[in-house]
């Protein structure tokens, strides 16, 4: 974008928030913004800053644009503390909210044109564009259902929902507990450790690999999550039906992967450990188990969140009164949304953090494959 | 013969048919897993057979205990020969209508497959362009793309279900919207990876051409992201099957395979289960052919060289 473009684009946002001085806030009789000095400073310091964004030079703008919308966000969100804005705002109140959110995406967009040449400054910008991208998803998320006043039975707003997260952490870490700990911790361990050791055996017999990896790849492509009833009716309401699901969706991932990293070691390596006369075990424990790592891991990934889903779906079948699925798919029967977003929530994390500990540990081990050099 | 040919023939290696070395290990393997499948059950139904024997105080000889465990009404472990045949029967023996067909279940979550899976590979595809074509989307919005998918999302799955029932949508497109939400990230990715697949020099090369960003897009760019575009598609569609099948399930749907599972789960039926999961996976194969037969026919007329 030209720095002629850029300047227009800011003074309009500027221009939306100025106009959020006159025009009417809510629908209903309420005070203007003339009237409240505090959101009044707020909102006249953001317009300050979007204008000057527009005539210094690029990084400048950039800086400024994102203090003016960190201000305007406090400003329309402390608008919307009045009972007769939440659930009534008018246009004069979107209009603040829309040129915000024009500001926010000029910000970002400089942000994203840095390319800085120090490799942590160009890191953490790495890391500060998406967070701040979420972060305004969760206040336009925030700004628009209390300012529609949409029922909290369709939608709660975050805050709401950050609430009922920490007030409820006893019953949050039972569901966790259950489901996580109990069921998918132990079903990944135990699909993948076996998946892991029947590879090595397919890879030791040809014959017997020849047979699974096509097997593995058909099985791969079926619904499986679909055994789910079964298993609940095998093992009962209990973890160890979800852990056995877990263990068979993970099984045959794990499976076709280390196979297919097994066989990644090249003829000239085979060949070498031939001529140092190394026997099976040795050529597997330093040729063929470390290049199958990538894949394993790869498998790895892949099952930290199949297992979960599989763990979550298993207890829409049957689970004793606790559990992630559980809670989740009552609370949702009892309109009771802002424990089911609690609960997501809660997947949401762990789900992230399973899967971070995982690309953490093939940071660790895989350092030296290709595709981590730079 | 010669002695030379005589000499060759022996030193040579028995080279048996390249179909033979590829099928053989196959044929043996499922065979193995059909006898231990056989065994299996025999093994965890003959608790209950042996106990309805013994509550009726009949005589039974381990032939007749067998021939119970491999005929039981609501065995723990059907037999192979068992679920086929309720298959079948649940295929051919109703009217395609019949809510007691499976190929009437069927037909229900297919179509949720098909309606979930136009409008995940369509947004993936749109996405997918959007990000290629932004750097600011690129940078701020596919973190969050992939952060999506770590999340178990069909924990969302019921309350999409309820939110869209309170707006007055229930039936087919509550569970497309699940299945769309599952199956359109495989599509993003291949396609942003397809998308930005040419080379530098071929960009430079349309460059010098003076071409527009839209000529690159749909000369370049988009002609090779189709082969991507397809890898991708074959994974969501089965996804997507998957997503239509779950989608069924918090809900209490009354038709689709999802039901049926449900429905078994509840009155012991597990003839039944099987049974749909055996059209689950026929289902989930046919779908991959259909995507294939499209790659084919694409390819064709673009003009790939197979």
């Amino acid at each position: 974008m030209t720095s002629a473009w850029r300047r227009i684009a800011f003074l309009a946002a500027a221009a939306g928030m100025l106009a959020a001085l006159v025009a009417p806030l809510s629908s209903e009789p309420a005070a203007g913004l003339l009237a409240r000095p505090l959101p009044l400073a707020a909102i006249v310091l953001t317009a300050l800053l979007y204008a000057a964004a527009g005539f210094v030079t690029r990084r400048l703008s950039t800086a400024l644009a994102l203090g003016g919308v960190v201000l305007g966000c406090i400003g329309t969100l402390a608008l919307l503390r009045d009972t007769a804005i939440a659930g009534y705002a008018a246009w004069g109140f979107w209009l603040a909210v829309l040129a915000d959110w024009g500001a926010a995406w000029l910000a970002v967009a400089g942000l994203a044109a840095v390319r800085p040449h120090d490799k942590t400054v160009a890191r953490i910008t790495d890391l500060a564009i998406p967070l701040l991208f979420g972060a305004f998803i969760f206040y336009l998320w925030e700004v628009a259902v209390r300012g529609f006043g949409v029922p909290q039975v369709l939608l709660p707003p975050p805050s709401l929902i950050a609430v009922r997260f920490f007030g409820s952490l006893w019953m949050l870490w039972q569901d966790f507990f259950q489901t996580f700990i109990l069921g998918v911790l132990t079903g990944y361990a135990i699909g993948c450790g076996s998946g892991f050791l029947v590879a090595v055996l397919a890879h030791r017999y040809t014959f017997l690999g020849r047979g699974l990896l096509p097997l593995g790849n058909f099985v791969s492509a079926l619904p499986i999550v679909g055994i789910a009833p079964i298993m609940v009716m095998w093992f009962g309401f209990d973890w160890p039906s979800k852990a056995a699901v877990v263990v068979v969706i993970t099984f045959f991932p794990m499976l076709v992967n280390t196979l297919a990293g097994l066989n990644a070691a090249g003829h000239i390596e085979r060949d070498l450990m031939r001529s140092y006369a190394a026997g099976h075990r040795q050529t597997l424990q330093k040729l063929y188990l470390p290049a199958a790592m990538p894949f394993i891991f790869t498998a790895l990934k892949i099952n930290s969140t199949l297992a979960f889903i599989g763990a979550i779906v298993a207890e829409f079948f049957g689970t004793p009164t606790r559990g992630i699925g559980f809670r989740i798919s009552i609370e949702a029967g009892r309109m009771a949304l802002d424990v089911v977003w609690a609960e997501i929530a809660l997947a949401a994390i762990a789900g992230m953090a399973f899967y971070g500990i995982v690309a953490l540990a093939e940071r660790a081990t895989t350092f030296w494959h290709p595709s981590y050099r730079t | 013969m010669t002695s030379s040919t005589y000499a060759v023939a022996r030193s040579a290696k028995i080279r048996w048919h390249p179909a033979l070395v590829r099928g053989a290990p196959v044929i043996v393997i499922v065979a193995a897993l059909i006898v231990v499948w056989y065994v299996a059950a025999v093994l965890m139904n003959m608790g209950v057979v042996r106990d309805a024997f013994e509550r009726e105080d009949t005589p039974y000889t381990t032939a007749q205990l067998i021939e119970g465990t491999l005929t039981a009404e609501r065995p723990l472990l059907p037999a192979p020969h068992q679920i086929i045949a309720t298959f079948a029967d649940d295929v051919f023996g109703w009217p395609v209508t019949s809510p007691r067909s499976l190929v009437y279940h069927s037909w229900v979550t297919l179509s949720a497959t098909f309606l979930g899976f136009l409008l995940g590979a369509s947004f993936g595809i749109i996405l997918a362009v959007l990000i290629v074509h932004a750097r600011t989307l690129e940078k701020s919005l596919l973190p969050w793309i992939i952060c999506s998918q770590m999340v178990p999302i069909l924990a969302v799955a019921p309350i999409v279900i309820v939110v869209l029932g309170s707006i007055g949508l229930r039936g087919l497109l509550p569970k497309a919207i699940i299945s769309a939400y599952l199956c359109f990230f495989p599509v993003t990715i291949g396609v942003v990876k397809g998308l930005t697949s040419p080379d530098p020099i071929q960009r430079d090369l349309m460059h010098t051409w003076s071409a527009t960003p839209a000529q690159i897009f749909w000369k370049l760019r988009w002609p090779s992201s189709v082969p991507f575009l397809f890898a991708s598609l074959k994974v969501s569609i089965t996804i997507s099957l998957i997503g239509a099948i779950v989608a069924e399930l918090p809900t209490g749907a009354q038709a689709g395979i999802g039901a049926r599972l449900l429905a078994g789960s509840y009155y012991g039926q597990t003839v039944q289960i099987w049974a749909a999961l055996l059209a689950a996976s026929i289902l989930a194969m046919g779908l991959i052919g259909l995507v294939a037969l499209v790659e084919r026919w694409v390819g064709r007329i673009m003009g790939t060289r197979a």
